[in-house]
């Protein structure tokens, strides 16, 4: 499929906005057809999007480690992500709908959860019975949100402006040294950090949390919890290695 | 002992309600916590006060009526114990206690720390039952057979009081693990099959209504049922719902 350059401006300048009145749409959808109704289902729907978000991570962490070892891997994958019609037009929706999915639905569920215990306790003593991380979602979510905001004003948006906006050459070289620029400043990759620290405590409750909310609490649950838990340590740990990889060799 | 205590009073349901602090003495280390309340009521009866309201039954731990939020912990600080059964030797002398009501929006304030919980009372009637022919030709239990692990997980879940420590202890106000519970305790019996699907979906519809919060899997719940129960319970009632959605 051959797309022309106005029509990459009509779909790369609107694409989010497409994703985000799609999201509102299918959510006003499930409400009014009483799928997203019911405590349990809205666990699910957080649990199955969390764990696609976290496949992505998965992606991502795996892209970004090629950096590291190989200019050239890196280019190439980023040249094949930013420019294969599959990705850009299915799986990038898609992705961009998740995640707005699981914010919204993380917000949504917390409201109604304050307005289950509309008095206060005095005292409330939550370290007694409950980690840090898993009482404390929605903060490390609320960071998580705030870090892509800028990550995407970083990457994404001066990506889709390159793409659809300015119509800048193929350049398969390029990806580098933009990640590379990046993390020059000291700011940035201190942002970056501290932003992947509160990712790691999202994803270890996150992680086998996401388990537990669709039934799957089995003989598996050690194996998994164990998984989880190096999931959530050693995907942002390669994350910050690879921001202060480039914010010190470069 | 001589304590400090901080209580909620709060004369009706319509009352606002707010903390008082009492100094009280004479306390022994081998009293039960409410034993401490009769003695603290006592002395406020003789000295011309107005006693504090709470819920007791059993004293055995086998009700499930007494509550109580204490130190920040439903039942108090120890572990698998209901308040009657938690003892002053977990406090030291001088210690400021705090003591407030369950508190959710599902258990409304009825008089100082005692809460209405028949919102688990309309839960129950919703669905935790199984229809069984009483008229004189009833068939013994012991005719259909159940396998050990199936019977132990079952009687595990039946072992809840429902007293609300679940709901009291979750950040977010969920009744998740008591509804999880009753809904295992049929869920795992071939007496419990037959009425599987509308129990779980009317009886999460029920908890839903009454306002109780979203489960997050943090798992305070477990770490303060008096009864131990497990977590397990809230997954199967997951693996319960998401099957009978899809038959009904």
């Amino acid at each position: 499929m051959i797309i022309n350059s106005s029509e990459k401006v009509v779909v790369g300048a609107f694409l989010p906005y497409f994703c985000v009145l799609f999201k509102l749409y299918s959510i006003n959808i499930m409400a009014k057809s009483g799928l997203l109704k019911s405590s349990i289902a809205k666990k699910v729907a957080m649990a199955l999007s969390g764990l696609f978000l976290m496949l992505f991570l998965a992606q991502h962490f795996f892209i970004n480690m090629t950096s590291v070892f190989s200019e050239s891997v890196f280019n190439s994958i980023s040249h094949f992500m930013g420019n294969n019609p599959l990705v850009q037009f299915v799986i990038q929706p898609i992705l961009i709908v998740g995640v707005i999915f699981h914010f919204i639905m993380g917000f949504v569920l917390n409201i109604q959860n304050n307005n289950a215990r509309p008095i206060s306790y005095a005292s409330y003593n939550g370290a007694a019975n409950a980690s840090w991380a898993s009482r404390n979602m929605i903060i490390s979510g609320s960071v998580i949100l705030a870090f892509l905001g800028l990550h995407f004003y970083d990457f994404w948006v001066p990506e889709m402006a390159y793409k659809y906006v300015e119509f800048g050459p193929l350049n398969e070289t390029r990806y580098f040294h933009e990640l590379a620029e990046k993390f020059e400043s000291p700011v940035r990759t201190a942002l970056y950090c501290i932003s992947f620290v509160l990712l790691s405590l999202h994803l270890q409750h996150g992680f086998s949390s996401s388990f537990q909310s669709i039934g799957a609490n089995n003989k598996f649950s050690k194996g998994l919890q164990g998984f989880g838990l190096g999931f959530a340590i050693i995907i942002p740990l390669g994350f910050v290695f690879v921001a202060l990889f480039h914010h010190f060799n470069h | 002992m001589k304590l400090t205590l901080k209580i909620w009073r709060q004369k009706n349901a319509q009352d606002k309600g707010a903390m008082v602090d009492y100094k009280i003495d004479g306390i022994e280390p081998d009293m039960s916590f409410l034993e401490m309340l009769d003695v603290f009521n006592e002395q406020q009866i003789n000295a011309g006060g107005d006693p504090v309201a709470f819920d007791h039954d059993c004293r055995e731990g086998i009700c499930g009526m007494c509550s109580l939020f204490i130190n920040g912990e439903a039942h108090g600080p120890d572990r698998g114990v209901t308040t009657c059964q938690l003892h002053m030797r977990m406090f030291k002398d001088g210690d400021t206690i705090t003591i407030e009501p369950f508190r959710s929006v599902a258990f409304p304030v009825v008089k100082d720390l005692v809460v209405n919980r028949s919102s688990f009372d309309r839960i129950q009637h919703a669905g935790g039952f199984i229809s069984v022919n009483t008229s004189g030709n009833t068939i013994d239990a012991n005719t259909i057979p159940v396998n050990k692990v199936d019977a132990d997980h079952a009687f595990d879940a039946a072992t809840c009081i429902g007293c609300g420590a679940c709901v009291a202890s979750c950040k977010n106000g969920s009744a998740m693990l008591f509804v999880g519970a009753k809904v295992s305790q049929y869920a795992l019996l071939p007496q419990g099959k037959i009425e599987a699907t509308e129990r779980v979906l009317n009886m999460v519809k029920q908890m839903d209504e009454e306002g109780f919060g979203n489960c997050t899997n943090t798992g305070a719940c477990e770490v303060e049922c008096p009864k131990g129960i497990s977590l397990e319970n809230i997954a199967r009632m997951n693996r319960e719902y998401l099957s009978a959605s899809m038959k009904g």
